[in-house]
């Protein structure tokens, strides 16, 4: 098996050299050290609604994420993929800085939301999750009824000025999240008692029914099934027309599906950044291409 | 090869599998012959106590008429008249034959001294009486008691028994006359403590605990709570954090009298506040509570998941508001029942009240939190050491009312954590 995969890899250098400086490239990168790793590709974006600059996070001694560039594009879906501990949910993490939780977390670098560094000593972490939601990878819907839910973000931020704002925001989120029609008959039931999928398009109403400029999703299907997963990554496609969305996925045919840019962490290292198709069709670091085809991961 | 092998994996299982369920047998063999075992001394502590208390709750008591002599009776000042001469005067019409001035006496101690009260009691609400002949219901004297429920047994020799051959006649014919009754014994819940048996109650000793608890409970849950909060939730993990947790599961452990000489150094030497009071109990026992609280609630605070902590402070939470929106309702139903166990355990805690003079003998009911005081715990110390035989009965009597009481407290825990449990 492995070796028929090398010969057909081999062949498509062949065949696909359209680009040669492209192939050089390539080729010169799985040349080089495997430890000494300098991301490939163009990991910045035109329209950036996120910059991150030379992002380091240390666990204690561990160093988790080692000098990390790249931009987020406005209205795009950015997924992150890589092998279980490269870093990519620790990464994401920061970009809300829900990483401020655990006490042996540092991180050094800039990261700026629309030219604000949210790393800086003067910025509340409180404002800022409001800007850059969360949806988790176990759904974790509140033991609360299912408008309750919704409504915490919109009441504790003070968005809504009355009962029936509150009401139409509800409405408008879980209609957004795919699960108004399901669920519009049964608010006060608690949002426990819903399907694993339901339970995890509640939380993604939760999380934009505060409105946020981006949305973090950290493996937001690993705990669903196929039909659940799907319904999630419609809604991923029709929620990038109104928001920046970063996706942390072990699934690559997810990545692929929903995503326009692919970042593969490896170890810590941002080794490769492009579009998704360029990705996955003509990964261009040997690492990146062994982790998509298979080999490990 | 791979079909022997097989063969003898199944083999070696077969050999080891006779063993590991002769081991599993064992083990619950063990675990029910202990369950057993704590169930029969339960259940034998229950049933001596319920053997020796339940006569308690009925007393003795003889009908006298009483002759409300105008003579005796002042109206206008009923409180110093002598009503125990109209209640010896009563009894001694019961036994027109007697003549000696001995056996007067002795008729006259078959009344219980908690007559006369009872007597003044009636005159002073109705004085219109006064002048008529009125039969009442007075308690018989507690050695007529432990006769009449045959804990005195008639058989021994008359030197040995506390009750003589003409004592138990007299007995005996006011029994034939219906005048010698078992009535329920209302004085136990409604009396404060007393020398004479038949007049003691633990309606002083219960709202000497009521007090006590209200205000270990008022200081130690918030307190308790709020400290463990702090230490979960806001204090850095460092190595003084580290310290004060090592001192916390300390404390739980320290000698509950210890607490009370704390007290007795503090509160009472040092701040001055009244001895024997309730007051200084509650604080007394808060301290003992506190460090279970404290335990407990950081039990139940660590045990809510991290999910919920991260869902909220993922739409923007801060972190007060996720720890008073989700963090302390999920966390209450355990915070609840370490505070009741610890409720329960400070109901129960004898030791250090001695310490702060809450042993002490007192006949009134305690009205308020300064007032001298014991508690249930203490009052069953006292009566248990009191030679009277009728005490050994009000003591397990006591002690059943305490057992009711920490059996009520329990219950309401199991109440509690179901009611508000909530799954995630």
């Amino acid at each position: 098996m492995a070796p028929a995969m090398d010969t057909i890899l081999d062949m498509r250098d062949v065949i696909m050299g359209k680009d040669e400086a492209e192939a050089a490239v390539a080729t010169k990168a799985r040349k080089v050290d495997r430890d000494q790793r300098t991301t490939v590709g163009v990991p910045f974006v035109e329209e950036p609604r996120m910059i991150c600059r030379e992002v380091n996070v240390f666990y204690g001694d561990k160093h988790a994420i080692n000098n990390v560039s790249i931009d987020v594009g406005k209205n795009e879906v950015l997924a992150m993929i890589g092998p279980s501990g490269c870093g990519k949910s620790t990464f994401l993490r920061c970009l809300n800085r829900m990483n401020d939780t655990v006490a042996s977390c540092r991180v050094t670098g800039e990261i700026l939301l629309d030219a604000l560094n949210i790393y800086d000593k003067k910025v509340d972490v409180v404002p800022l999750r409001a800007q850059v939601g969360m949806v988790f990878q176990k759904p974790n819907p509140f033991p609360k009824s299912i408008f309750d839910n919704v409504a915490y973000g919109p009441k504790i931020h003070g968005l809504v000025n009355n009962k029936t704002e509150l009401n139409d925001v509800v409405e408008d989120s879980l209609k957004k999240a795919g699960l108004w029609n399901e669920v519009s008959d049964r608010l006060d039931q608690p949002g426990t008692g819903l399907s694993g999928g339901q339970q995890q398009r509640l939380c993604i109403a939760r999380a934009i029914a505060v409105r946020p400029e981006v949305i973090l999703m950290d493996e937001p299907c690993s705990a669903l099934d196929p039909i659940a997963t799907a319904t999630v990554e419609d809604l991923i496609t029709e929620l990038k027309e109104h928001y920046t969305i970063v996706i942390v996925t072990h699934n690559m045919q997810q990545a692929a599906r929903v995503s326009q840019r692919t970042a593969y962490f490896h170890l810590g290292d941002l080794v490769e950044v492009g579009p998704t198709d360029r990705i996955f069709t003509n990964p261009r670091h040997q690492l990146t291409e062994d982790y998509i085809t298979g080999r490990f991961g | 090869m791979s079909e022997n092998h097989q063969i003898s994996t199944m083999d070696r299982v077969s050999v080891g599998l006779a063993a590991r369920y002769r081991k599993e047998r064992r083990f619950r063999l063990f675990g029910i012959s202990a369950i057993v075992a704590s169930l029969l001394f339960l259940a034998l502590l229950l049933a001596s106590i319920t053997a020796k208390g339940y006569t308690a709750f009925r007393q003795t008591e003889v009908l006298l008429d009483v002759y409300l002599d105008p003579a005796v009776l002042d109206v206008h000042n009923l409180a110093t008249a002598n009503y125990a001469a109209l209640v010896r005067d009563a009894a001694l019409a019961l036994f027109s034959q007697v003549e000696s001035r001995q056996d007067k006496r002795i008729i006259g101690k078959l009344i219980s001294t908690g007559a006369a009260y009872r007597l003044q009691d009636l005159v002073t609400s109705k004085p219109e009486l006064i002048g008529s002949t009125r039969p009442i219901w007075v308690p018989a004297d507690d050695e007529v008691d432990m006769f009449v429920k045959g804990h005195i047994p008639r058989d021994v020799p008359e030197a040995e028994r506390r009750v003589s051959d003409k004592q138990a006649s007299w007995i005996d014919q006011l029994v034939a006359a219906d005048r010698l009754k078992l009535k329920f014994n209302t004085a136990f819940f409604q009396a404060g403590d007393s020398r004479e048996p038949e007049l003691a109650g633990i309606r002083g000793a219960a709202a000497g605990s009521m007090f006590t608890l209200a205000i270990t409970l008022l200081l130690s849950f918030p307190v308790g709570v709020a400290a463990a909060v702090y230490l979960e939730e806001f204090a850095p993990k460092n190595r003084w954090t580290d310290l004060i947790e090592v001192n916390i599961n300390n404390l739980a452990a320290i000698p509950s009298i210890v607490f009370g000489l704390l007290g007795l150094a503090v509160f009472l030497n040092f701040m001055n506040l009244p001895r024997s009071a309730s007051l200084v109990g509650g604080l007394v026992l808060t301290l003992m509570t506190l460090p279970t609280i404290i335990i407990a609630s950081r039990a139940s605070l660590k045990s809510v998941p991290p999910s919920i902590r991260e869902a909220a402070l993922g739409v923007g939470a801060s972190k007060m508001q996720t720890i008073s929106h989700h963090i302390l309702p999920l966390a209450m139903p355990g915070m609840m029942t370490g505070a009741i166990i610890g409720m329960a355990r400070a109901l129960g805690e004898t030791a250090p009240l001695l310490m702060i003079g809450m042993v002490a003998f007192i006949v009134d009911v305690p009205n308020s939190f300064s007032d001298p005081a014991t508690v249930l715990p203490v009052q069953i110390f006292l009566w248990a050491d009191s030679p009277e035989r009728a005490f050994v009965e009000r003591t397990s009597a006591a002690i059943m009312i305490l057992l009711l009481l920490l059996l009520a407290m329990n219950a309401a825990a199991v109440f509690l954590r179901n009611k508000f449990e909530r799954r995630w």
